[in-house]
Parts: C-alpha cells; structure tokens; sequence
C-alpha cells in the first residue's frame, strides 16, 4: 500500500483554484497557498535530496529561516518553497542535490 | 540611473509591532514605507488575517480575529505597504534594498523601525532533520494561509505556550493527535514559582494556559509530562516513522508520520547582526537579543526596533511597543505626536503586558538536551555538521563560532546560521566553561536573504 | 577538561605571534625541527586576512617587480603537493589542493595586451624560464566551455592552482598540535620586551617567555616589529569577496576573479580598495564583482549569491613580502606578505628552516628585507 503523505484540507473560503504540476502529476492548489503548502497538501515527501549526503528533507519553519524547504519551480532550482506562493501553472520538482546549471535558462 | 526614493521611515515587517507603528507614523504625517516578505499583512501570528482561510472561526480563536484591527492603518494615504519584498541589505549611510519578483530596488530612509518578529527556537536532537518533522510554527501556518492539518498519526513534542495553542488548535479543527510529549522539565516549575508575583498580576494569560491545559485534557489526547530523550527515527523510506522518548524511568516508542517540535521563539537579529548593532546574550531566555534604549533605539541613532525582535514580548507588547517607537520617532523628526497621557497609557498597557514574561522565560526554558546536544545529533542542518564535530573543534583551539565556521562550515550554508548559530555558541561554551555571552555569535553579512548574481550586478551603475 | 584549556607553558623555545595563515606555516616548519613552538592568537574576532581570502595558490604575475618574488612563489607552488600530502595523510583533512593550471580571464583586447606585456616582460627576466600562454576565446572556450561571449581572452599559467583555505588553517592547526605545539588564544599580545638573549612577551592573557620571536601578526607587525628593531610599513587593502550556492561543477580552472570550489560553491571577488581597517561590504562593489563574473560565465546570472565579506590584505609599499632578522635583536624575525596561500609551503619549507636553523634558503632573502623601503 502507498501511504497517505498529504496534509489534509479543512473546510474553507472561498478562493481561487490554480492548477500547478508537481513531479509531473496535475495538482490543484488556491489562491495564497505558498508552494511548501501545496506540495505538502499533495503528498509530496521528501521534497528535496542534500547536495551534501543525498538525504531527504521537507519543509521545516514555513516561515523562511530554515531554508529546507529548496526545490526547483518552473526550472529555477533552489527556489524557497515557502515564501513563494503559487501561480497557474507552475512546474514543480524535487531539489536533487546541488544546483545543475546546464539546462537552465542561458 | 533612477533616483532612489526617500522615506521618512521604513518599517521592515508587517507583523503586529510593523502594523501599529505604520498606523502612528501615517496619523504623525511621516512618509512611510512597509516592507514584509509575505504575500500579504500580518506577520507570523495574524498571517493572512486580511483573508481568512478557514470557514469555521472557533479553530483559530478570538486572538488571531484581533489582528483584523491592524490593518486599517496599512491603508493611510501616506503609508506605502509593499508585500513580497524581501530586505537583503541596509546600508550604515542609510539606503535600503530590497528584492520584489526578482528585481531589486533601492530606497533611502531618515529612520528606520526593525519589525522582523520571531523565529522559533532551534530545537537540535536526534532525528530532528527527518522529512515529517516540522515546528508547531510551521503547522499553524499552514493552518492559517492554507488551512491544512497535518499527516496522521501525529504527535506534537516540546514545551512552551505555542505547543499548546496549536494542539488545541488542531484538536478543534478534528484532527487526531496520538499524543503531545511535554519536555518541561519539573525542576522549571520550582523556579517559574519565584516569578509567581508577576505571574498573578497577568493573570488574564494565566487563565489563557490553564484553559489550554484543560482543553487538551478534556479531549482525551494523551499527555505525557516532564519527557526527555526525544528522538526520532526513519523508515525504509528515509521519512519519520517512529518517535521515542522517556518518561521517569519507562521508554516509550510511538509510530507517527508527523512530528511537530517546538521550544519557544528567539529574536529575529539576522538584519541587526548585518548592521553590526550591539547584541546582548539573554541568559534566561537564552537567546540573543539587540540592546535598546527605553524608546526602542538601538545602538544607531537613526534604527529603531520594535516587536518580539527586540526581545520576545507576545503579539499585544510587539503592537503598543510599535505604536510607542513610532510615536517617538515622529517626535525626533519635529512632527506632531501623541499627547502626554496618551504615551503614558500606552507605557502601561506595555508594562501589563510584560509582567507575566519572567514567569514563563523560567517555566519554558528549554531541556538542556535541545540546547546543548551532544554525539551525533546534527546541529547545522545546511551543512550537515554534528554536535560532536562542534565539540571537538574546541581541541583546535576554537574560542568562538566564526572559527568553529571557518573549520567545518557550520553556519556556511543558506540559512546563514539561524538554525545553528545559538546551539554553535552554546556547544563551545559548554566545552570551554565559560558562557555564549563570552562566545559570541557569527559575524553576519549581507545579503540576509539570497538575492541572484544577476539581480545583484544589475545594481552596478558603472560602465 | 579539553586541550586547549590546559594552562599554556609560561616559555617556549619558539613563539610565533599571529596565528594565520603566514605564522601556522612558519610554526609547523619550525616544529618540524624539533624545537618547540608556541602559537599566540588574538580569539574569535580579529582581522584575519586567513579566513577571508581567495584561496588561490597563484603564480602567474606574481614578482613582476622583483624576481626574487617571482622565485620564492614558483618555488612555493613546487613545494604545495608536498605541503598537501603531508597535511592530508596526517590529519585526515583534504584540503582539497588542484594544481593542474590556472587562468586571467580579460573582458577587453586592451586588458588582454596589457597583461602578455607584462608576462612577457618576466620571462626575459627569468632565463630559466617563465611559462605562460596567451589564449584567445575560441581557445579558452575550447578549455572552458562555459565561458561567455564578450570575452577578450585569458592568460594561462600552469603552475598556478586553488585550495580550501579554511580547511588548510584547519589542517595546519591538526597538524601542528599533534606534533606537540601549542595554539594558545591569549588575547593580542600588546608588548615585547628583548631581556638578555630572550623574549618577554606581554598578552593581555599573560606573560610568556621565549628564546626566538616570529612576528607573523599580519597588519599587527605594524605596531609590533618596532619593538624589536624593524620597520614593517605594511597597511590594509580591502578585497570583497562574494560566494554564490553550491551548484555542479562547471568551472574546471581557478580563474583570478571566479573560482569553484570542491563543494560547489563559486567564489568571486575581489576588489583592491584603500579603506583602512574596514572589513565591510559595499553594494556597488559587490555589484561590479557579480556582473564581471556574469559576464565571464553567464550561466551565474541566476545563482544565488549566499554569503559577502570584506578582506584585509596585508600590502607593503612595493607589495612584496619582508622576510627579515633584527639586527639589534637576533632571535627576532618578522614574516610579512600578502599571498600567504601560494606561500605556505615556502613558508613551511625554507623559510621555517632559516628561522629554525639559520640555513640559507635557495632563494635570496637579501631582496626582502625591509631596508629597501628606507633607499
Ligand atoms: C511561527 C510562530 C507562530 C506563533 N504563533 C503565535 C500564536 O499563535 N499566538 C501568539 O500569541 N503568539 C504567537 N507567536 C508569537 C507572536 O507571533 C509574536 O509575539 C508576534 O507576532 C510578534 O510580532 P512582531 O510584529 O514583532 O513580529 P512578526 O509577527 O513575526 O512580524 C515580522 C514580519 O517581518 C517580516 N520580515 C522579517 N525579515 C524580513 C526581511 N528581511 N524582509 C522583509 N520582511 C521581513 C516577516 O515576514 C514578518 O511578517 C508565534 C511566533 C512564531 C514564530
Ligand atoms: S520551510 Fe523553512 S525556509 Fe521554507
């Protein structure tokens, strides 16, 4: 069996859904979710490797002090999960180790 | 080139302590400008208070709804609020930088009000680095921008107030907690009694924790007090799996997918450190907070601190102590100010608010397990470096953490040391006898936030 | 109780005051020889030149005023494997040494003359020869691939290299105490009083006596060499240096102004500024420093810049080391120069054996004594 890693969603407001891609899977997340909230709500664990041991980390502080919440947004690696909110189709993968800068925007 | 623009006063924050004063000086007629990394006004404790998340109200309670008040003063005419902004740099001739979307810009200031808040104590122990372990900070945020609960079984493990109010939080919101794992040590409470004078005088908050107690008690999680040894440990698939603890002399294993820690907050100092102002060590907080005069100035005329990062003082002190540094700042730049009566009610409605603090610095001091680690337990998480590594560094004749740094990169990597630059100081005093008031702390440089190459060079102006 | 809290010895046959780069290496050297050798450092907080530099064990241009400088650097960076394996195998510390070359990056055609000129010009002056090679950008690109467009070119000299400077202090210090020296953090030492053939040496920790003196106090020699007779005119020169995040290696070469280092992250600097003994940073350096690295390796436009700092280098009037016995005190040395990576194993080596033994090193020290700057 898969275990069940997603934070669960209460009852609320009214707000705008936006449609993000997570590890190529389709997610939907709203309206001033932060990208650590939406990929947590999707399951998504580890959410980065260290560059240094390869080991698994996922969003600690929520609040931008820890920096483990790191992961590649829309190409850009190292990209604070927490402090940036989600937008209409944003592309988002794991953090796997260092930086590779091949393949990023030349 | 463009002209940088000039501000009466910028605020770097939008908390509580930011909100208040941005209100003061707006009314005092002072050309003011807010900046707060968020994506919207509220700080830590009332994120998102401008759009609340969650349907039900009672979940958060009445303390978080209290910030809606703030707002109003964000939106007078000469108060400018730009959010996702984050403060890289402050300059000692006065300018300022700070990075929206990707773009830098700079702007100049007569004074400026350090409203950074809080962080929450790094809490260092055996397993505290696995994927499922997270603060209790962390899930009320996401509680409140979100209105997530976290993965079951959980388990919330620590001491302090925020331990409580997230577990009562959560119990409301339904969520199944298997257990909370108290750390208070009982020897706490022998001394916490000695402060019991000014506990009784804020007894309003008093009444506030034993309500929490009983609500938690009433709702059947089990409770399990004076625990220590706190460990976590993984599964095959590298995330949280287990928690063990003890209590008295019985060892208790418990299987979780989330850990949610806490040890009470410390000062935000990262900017102040940048700027190179005076720092003092707090022994019973232990924790380092900037020093400041009566009216909030720190050691540079013109930079002022206000708030939980001038020392932690709770959301209602962080709001009077803005609205009385702004007003005092309104003062020195010959602008009308509040009335004399209004000063001195604002003085004590600050001093009601601080007579509980020596009671609770003493109730939650943290087990010396979370502030002084030892063995293997990794203490700088950036850069993957144990307690026992930060020990044995002391051998080579380290005296202080900017050399313990320099020899194994604790507090090289992105988060610049605010996850281990207290337990650094505290390890090495530890091993030399002395104190982290001796130790020191890092020397912290700009940029306090990673600002991109690109983004920086686009600043040069030769050519 | 831990080592280092073990009371100093209140005399030691050698003391080095100044424990950076420049007096650990002399003190490694000396304690090498067998005499035994104390150590005084100021603590947490000082100017160190030790840990804010560049890391570069660099030779190409190095001496362009005075062969002898150009000498002792080739000699040192001949020495470096040496030096390297030595800390390494003791200590367990890589210290992460590459030798395999090195490059001047020049943005324009005018930079890129200016500097074969001046190559050129050592090689005439060194007929055992001076290597070097000009490279256009096809053929830097062909060494670097990432190299950027606007690119005039790059001098390339082999000999030249990078270390982990950290952990070579780190490694040093291992090194050093294991063969029974001692790392003594007693405050700055504030006086030296030469009584009858000896050393009072009077810390704000302590007073200590020794047989032989080495200042190696970096800008402190200033103040400290006229108590035993010599001139040290040496004065700060800030350079600001930024570090960016770890990213996947793709800068094979240390280059002047950019390098990778073993863990990824990139280093850049570093600014030349007389501003006294302010290490800050300044932001329209920095600024200059992050678009002259962009512009060498664009893909760094979107790199994170993670940490900056402001260095003091130690600069005499001609920029090149004094290495210099007091005449009216025997026994007292002064070691001074700017480049205490690329001379560390010289340092360790030749130098260490004339303060230890009196031997002559093969390279000159007539050329390095302060008295030039009396002429
Ligand atoms: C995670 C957490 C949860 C808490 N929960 C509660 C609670 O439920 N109840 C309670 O009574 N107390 C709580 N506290 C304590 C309470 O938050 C504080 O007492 C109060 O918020 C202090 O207000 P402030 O204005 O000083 O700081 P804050 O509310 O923390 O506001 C500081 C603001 O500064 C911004 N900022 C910091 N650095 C920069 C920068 N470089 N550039 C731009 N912006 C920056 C931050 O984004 C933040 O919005 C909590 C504290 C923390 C850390
Ligand atoms: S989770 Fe800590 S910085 Fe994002």
């Amino acid at each position: 069996m898969v275990e069940d890693l997603s934070f669960k969603r209460l009852p609320c407001n009214e707000r705008a859904a936006v449609e993000i891609v997570v590890e190529g899977r389709k997610v939907i997340a709203y309206e001033g979710d932060s990208v650590a909230a939406a990929v947590m709500h999707a399951g998504l664990r580890p959410t980065r490797k260290t560059a240094l041991s390869d080991v698994g980390r996922a969003p600690y502080c929520m609040m931008g002090v820890c920096f483990e919440c790191l992961m590649n947004i829309n190409g850009k690696a190292n990209i604070q999960a927490c402090m940036t909110e989600v937008r209409e189709g944003m592309v988002i993968t794991v953090q796997q180790g260092a930086r590779e800068l091949v393949g990023e925007i030349r | 080139m463009s002209m940088q623009q000039q501000y009466d006063l910028v605020i770097i924050g939008a908390g509580p302590a930011g909100m208040a004063a941005a209100a003061e000086a707006g009314e005092a007629g002072l050309n003011t400008l807010v900046l707060d990394e968020q994506s919207s006004a509220g700080g830590q404790i009332y994120r998102r208070i401008g759009q609340p998340v969650l349907q039900d109200r009672s979940i958060l309670g009445q303390d978080y709804y209290a910030g809606e008040a703030l707002l109003a003063g964000l939106s007078h005419p000469l108060v400018t609020h730009i959010v996702e902004a984050t403060v890289w740099e402050v300059s000692k001739d006065k300018r300022l930088f700070f990075s929206v979307a990707g773009k830098s810009r700079e702007v100049g200031f007569k004074k400026l009000l350090l409203a950074t808040g809080a962080q929450e104590r790094p809490v260092p122990f055996p397993g505290w680095t696995l994927p499922g372990v997270m603060t209790c900070g962390a899930a009320q945020i996401l509680l409140k921008s979100s209105g997530l609960t976290p993965v079951e079984p959980l388990v919330i493990g620590g001491s302090g107030p925020l331990l409580l109010l997230i577990s009562c939080q959560l119990i409301r919101a339904g969520v199944r907690i298997e257990a909370i794992v108290d750390t208070t040590p009982v020897s706490n409470y022998r001394r916490a009694l000695k402060e019991i004078k000014g506990a009784i005088k804020g007894w309003r908050y008093l009444l506030k924790g034993l309500r929490m107690l009983k609500e938690i008690r009433s709702s059947g999680v089990k409770y399990y007090q004076s625990a220590t040894e706190l460990s976590a440990a993984p599964g095959a698939d590298g995330n949280l799996a287990s928690i063990g603890f003890r209590t008295g002399t019985v060892q208790h294993q418990l299987a979780c997918q989330t850990l949610l820690v806490h040890q009470g907050v410390i000062p935000n100092t990262q900017l102040g450190r940048a700027l190179g102002l005076a720092h003092q060590w707090d022994e019973v907080q232990q924790c380092w907070k900037p020093t400041l005069a009566d009216n909030g100035n720190s050691s540079h005329p013109d930079i002022f601190i206000a708030g939980d990062s001038g020392g932690i003082g709770g959301a209602v002190a962080a709001e009077v102590q803005g609205r009385l540094v702004a007003n005092d700042i309104a003062q020195q730049l010959c602008r009308t100010s509040g009335t004399v009566n209004r000063v001195n009610r604002l003085r004590k409605a600050l001093a009601a608010q601080l007579v509980i603090r020596p009671f609770l610095d003493h109730l939650y001091r943290p087990l010396d397990m979370f502030l002084r680690p030892q063995g293997e337990t990794i203490v700088c998480r950036c850069e993957e470096v144990s307690a026992a590594e930060i020990r044995g560094l002391v051998k080579h004749g380290c005296v202080g953490p900017n050399q313990t740094k320099a020899f194994c990169r604790s507090g090289m990597g992105p988060c610049q040391g605010r996850q281990c630059g207290s337990t650094v100081a505290a390890l090495l005093a530890d091993e030399l006898g002395n104190s982290p008031a001796e130790v020191g702390y890092y020397n912290i440089r700009f940029p306090i936030k990673p600002v991109s190459l690109g983004e920086l060079a686009s600043l040069d102006q030769t050519d | 109780m831990t080592e280092s809290m073990r009371s100093p010895r209140g005399s030691s046959e050698v003391a080095v005051i100044g424990g950076g780069l420049v007096g650990l290496c002399i003190a490694l050297g000396i304690q090498r020889q067998g005499l035994e050798v104390t150590v005084y450092d100021e603590g947490d907080i000082a100017l160190r030149a030790s840990r804010g530099n560049f890391g570069l064990v660099w030779v190409q241009g190095k001496g362009d005023n005075l062969p002898e400088y150009a000498r002792i650097t080739r000699l040192s960076a001949k020495l470096w494997a040496g030096l390297a394996d030595d800390l390494t195998q003791h200590t367990g510390i890589d210290i992460q040494l590459q030798q395999q070359g090195g490059l001047f990056v020049c943005l324009t055609e005018s930079e890129l003359q200016h500097r074969q000129q001046m190559l050129a010009a050592m090689a005439q002056e060194h007929p055992e020869g001076y290597p070097f090679e000009v490279l256009d950008l096809q053929q830097l690109r062909e060494m670097m691939p990432d190299i950027g467009p606007e690119i005039a070119g790059a001098t390339w000299g082999p000999e030249d290299g990078h270390v982990n400077p950290l952990y070579l202090m780190h490694a040093l210090v291992n090194r050093f105490e294991s063969l029974g020296g001692q790392f003594v953090n007693a405050g700055k030492v504030n006086n030296i009083v030469p009584q009858s053939g000896q050393f009072l040496l009077q810390a704000t920790q302590g007073t200590f006596s020794c047989n032989k003196v080495v200042l190696a106090a970096g800008l402190g020699n200033k103040e400290l060499g006229p108590m035993v007779g010599i001139e040290a005119p040496v004065s700060p020169n800030r350079g600001q240096v930024l570090i960016a995040e770890r990213v996947r290696p793709f800068i094979n070469y240390p280059t002047g102004h950019v390098r990778q280092t073993v863990e990824g992250t990139v280093q850049c600097g570093d600014s030349k500024e007389d501003v006294g003994l302010d290490t800050g940073t300044t932001t329209n350096i920095l600024a200059q420093i992050a678009r002259r690295a962009i512009t060498m390796f664009p893909l760094l436009k979107d790199v994170n810049l993670v940490r900056s700092w402001g260095a003091l280098r130690i600069m005499t009037p001609d920029g090149n080391p004094i290495y210099q016995q007091s005449e009216q005190y025997p026994g007292a040395y002064l070691v001074t120069c700017h480049s205490g990576v690329t001379l560390a194993a010289a340092h360790s080596g030749p130098i260490a054996d004339w303060i230890a033994t009196g031997a002559n090193p093969t390279v000159d020290l007539e050329a390095f004594h302060g008295r030039r700057f009396k002429l």
